[in-house]
C-alpha cells in the first residue's frame, strides 16, 4: 500500500500535526511519501525521514505560499496520481480537511475525516471516525481502491523511527483557474503556541470577570507551554478573539491536559474539549457542572490559585 | 443573486446521544432536531444579504420527510423556498452530489452552509460541492461581503484569520461570528406554512463508506476533588498520576 502525507506547513516550519500524520502512515505501513507545498524550511522536510518518510517531495512555487484550498487541491491530487498512491493522510485543519474533501472528489476516493486511530485492515479498510462533536464514534469502512483520511489530533504517536531523508523538488503546473480565490491579507498571533496543536490548553470563563484578568491565565500558560483558550460567552464579549473560543461552534482541542477556570461547563463547551486526555477544573461553584467531566477539581476562587498553581508548577519543573 | 442554503437536521446540541439496533442506528427517541448551528449561521447571513440587495434565498436539506418541519423553521426565518432530497444523508459525499445536481440544474450565484454538520463532523460537504462544480469553495468563512460580483470573504485559521477576494459563484462553508442567528418572528412562521417545499428524489451515489458500527466513549470516572490551599497536591497528582506535566 503507497501512502502520501500532505505535510501542511505555516511560516515555513512543518505543523506539529503533519508529524502526526506522517507516523500514522509510517505505522500503516507501506512505503510514505511525505508532500509539502510552498515555503519550508529543507532542515525541517528532511526530518520528516525521522518519522517515517521515505520519500519527501516539495513543490516550492511561490504561489504555494498561501493555503489557497483549490490550488493544494490540485496539486495534492497530482501528485497522489503521479506517485501511484493508495492512501492519502493528512492532519484535518482549517486548511487540510476542505483540501482533503476536493482531492477525494477528483481521485474518486472514499474519504474519511475526524479519524481517531489506525485503521483496521484485517478485513477491508475500517476507521473510527469522531462523531456528534466528540460525543461518540462510528466505524466505516472505505469501500473504494482510493482512500483519503483526515487524522484528529492524538490519533498517532510522534517517534523517531528512521534518518533524515532526501528531499526532492517537485515541480508543479499551475492553472491560474485555481487561484480565483486570492488571499488579500492575514493576521496571525506569532509566538505563541496554537490552540488545536497545543499538549496543554488554559482556558478562561466569565468567571475571570474581564479581559484584564487574563495576564493571570497567561503566565500559567507560559509556565506551562500551553496555549489559551475561552468559553464561547467571553469570545462573545470580546474579551478574547474568536479563534480562541473552545466548544461546539469553535476549536475543538484534544490536549494531554485541560485546564478550565471559571468555566460552568455547558454542555456546548465541553463539545470542544471532550478528547482531552485530562481534564482540571478550577471554579468557585461546587456546583458547576463541568465538574463531572473533570478529572481533578478544586473549588475556590480563581484569583488566590491561579498565582499558587503557577508557583507550585515551576517549583515542580 | 440567488443565494442556495444547506441546512443539516441534528440532534440539539444538548442532546444526549444512544444508538439502537445493535448500535447501527441513531436513536432519536426524546431527541429534539434543530438546523445545524453552522447551517444556522450561513442561513441568517443569506437572509441579511436578501435584506440588503434583493437576493433569493432557496434552502435544502438532504433528509426524508421528518426534516421537513426544519426546513419549514429555515422558511420561517426568511428563506424564500425550500427543497428537500429525500434521503438518508449518509455521508458527506452522499449529500454533496444531491446538493451538487440540484445545483447544476438550477444555477446559484452563492451556496452556503455550514462548516460541517454536528452529526457527522466532516467538514467536507463544501469542498466536494465545489469540486463537482468546478467553482471555488472557501471555509471556514467568519464574514462575507457581497460587492457586485465580488466577494469579501474572512476565514479562520489556526490562531487568526485570513482575508479574502473571490468571484461568485462560489462555496462557503460558514461559521460564527458571519451574522447573528435569527429567530422566527409570528409573520415568518405564518408566511412559512404556504412558502413552497418542493421534493427531489436523490441520485443514485457510491461515496465508498459503509457504517459498520457506532460506539459510545467510556464512562469518565468520578472527578477528583482537591482542598484549594493544597495546589501542589494537583500538581502531583498531574506529574505522578496522570502523568500529563
Amino acid at each position: 500500500m503507497k501512502i502520501l502525507v500532505f505535510v501542511e506547513c505555516a511560516d515555513g516550519n512543518v505543523k506539529k500535526n503533519s508529524l502526526e500524520a506522517v507516523a500514522f502512515a509510517h505505522t500503516m505501513g507501506g512505503p510514505v511519501t511525505a508532500l509539502a507545498l510552498g515555503s519550508a524550511a529543507q532542515v525541517e522536510l528532511e526530518a520528516l525521514g525521522k518519522y517515517g518518510a521515505t520519500k519527501v517531495l516539495h513543490a516550492a512555487d511561490a504561489r504555494l505560499n498561501q493555503g489557497i484550498i483549490q490550488a493544494y487541491a490540485s496539486v495534492i491530487a497530482k501528485a497522489f496520481q503521479d506517485e501511484g498512491s493508495d492512501v492519502l493522510v493528512l492532519a484535518d485543519s482549517s486548511l487540510g480537511t476542505p483540501v482533503a474533501a476536493r482531492v477525494a472528489a477528483r481521485v474518486d476516493a472514499s474519504l474519511a475525516s475526524n479519524v481517531v486511530e489506525l485503521p483496521n485492515m484485517s478485513a477491508g479498510f475500517v476507521v473510527k471516525r469522531s462523531i456528534y462533536t466528540g460525543k461518540a464514534f462510528a466505524r466505516v469502512e472505505l469501500t473504494k481502491p482510493k482512500k483519503v483520511i483526515g487524522i484528529k489530533k492524538n490519533a498517532a504517536e510522534v517517534k523517531e523511527v528512521g534518518s533524515n531523508c532526501p528531499v526532492t523538488p517537485y515541480p508543479v503546473t499551475l492553472a491560474d483557474a485555481d487561484f480565483a480565490t486570492a488571499i488579500t491579507s492575514s493576521e496571525k498571533a506569532t509566538g505563541e503556541v496554537l490552540l488545536p496543536e497545543a499538549n496543554i490548553v488554559v482556558s478562561g470563563g466569565r468567571g475571570m470577570k474581564g479581559p484584564e484578568h487574563w495576564g493571570m491565565l497567561e503566565e500559567l500558560a507560559k509556565t506551562l507551554h500551553a496555549a489559551t483558550g475561552c468559553s464561547k460567552p467571553v469570545s462573545d464579549m470580546g474579551w478574547r478573539p474568536h479563534h480562541e473560543h473552545v466548544g461546539q461552534t469553535g476549536v475543538k482541542v484534544a490536549p494531554q491536559l485541560y485546564i478550565a477556570v471559571g468555566i460552568s461547563g455547558a454542555i456546548q463547551h465541553l463539545a470542544g474539549v471532550n478528547s482531552s486526555k485530562c481534564i482540571v477544573v478550577i471554579n468557585k461553584d461546587p456546583e458547576a457542572p463541568f465538574f463531572k467531566a473533570a478529572d481533578y477539581g478544586i473549588v475556590g476562587d480563581a484569583f488566590d490559585i491561579l498565582p499558587k498553581l503557577n508557583d507550585a508548577i515551576k517549583a515542580a519543573r | 443573486m440567488k443565494i442556495l442554503v444547506c441546512i443539516s437536521h441534528v440532534p440539539d446540541t444538548t442532546s444526549k446521544i444512544n444508538f439502537t439496533d445493535n448500535n447501527t442506528r441513531f436513536d432519536a427517541n426524546g431527541v429534539q432536531f434543530i438546523i445545524g448551528p453552522y447551517d444556522d449561521y450561513a442561513l441568517a447571513r443569506a437572509v441579511e444579504l436578501k435584506e440588503t440587495s434583493g437576493a433569493t434565498v432557496t434552502v435544502l436539506n438532504v433528509g426524508p420527510a421528518d426534516t421537513e418541519p426544519t426546513l419549514r423553521k429555515a422558511l420561517a426565518i426568511g428563506a424564500d423556498d425550500a427543497v428537500r432530497i429525500n434521503a438518508e444523508p449518509t455521508d458527506s459525499f452522499f449529500v454533496a452530489r444531491q446538493i451538487a445536481e440540484h445545483a447544476k440544474a438550477v444555477g446559484y450565484d452563492l451556496i452556503l452552509m455550514g462548516r460541517e454538520s454536528i452529526d457527522y463532523n466532516g467538514g467536507a460537504v463544501h469542498g466536494i460541492v465545489g469540486e463537482l462544480l468546478g467553482i471555488p469553495s472557501v471555509s471556514p468563512v467568519m464574514k462575507l461581503d457581497i460587492e457586485g460580483n465580488k466577494a469579501k470573504l474572512a476565514r479562520e485559521i489556526e490562531g487568526g484569520k485570513e482575508y479574502l477576494e473571490v468571484n461568485l459563484p462560489f462555496v462557503a462553508g460558514c461559521q460564527e461570528p458571519i451574522a447573528e442567528w435569527k429567530i422566527p418572528n409570528m409573520r415568518g412562521i405564518m408566511s412559512a406554512r404556504t412558502k413552497p417545499l418542493k421534493v427531489v428524489e436523490p441520485v443514485s451515489v457510491d461515496s465508498g463508506i459503509k457504517l459498520k458500527q457506532f460506539e459510545l466513549p467510556p464512562p469518565k470516572g468520578a472527578v477528583k476533588m482537591i482542598p484549594a490551599d493544597n495546589v501542589q497536591e494537583l500538581v502531583s497528582l498531574l506529574k505522578n498520576e496522570a502523568k500529563v506535566l
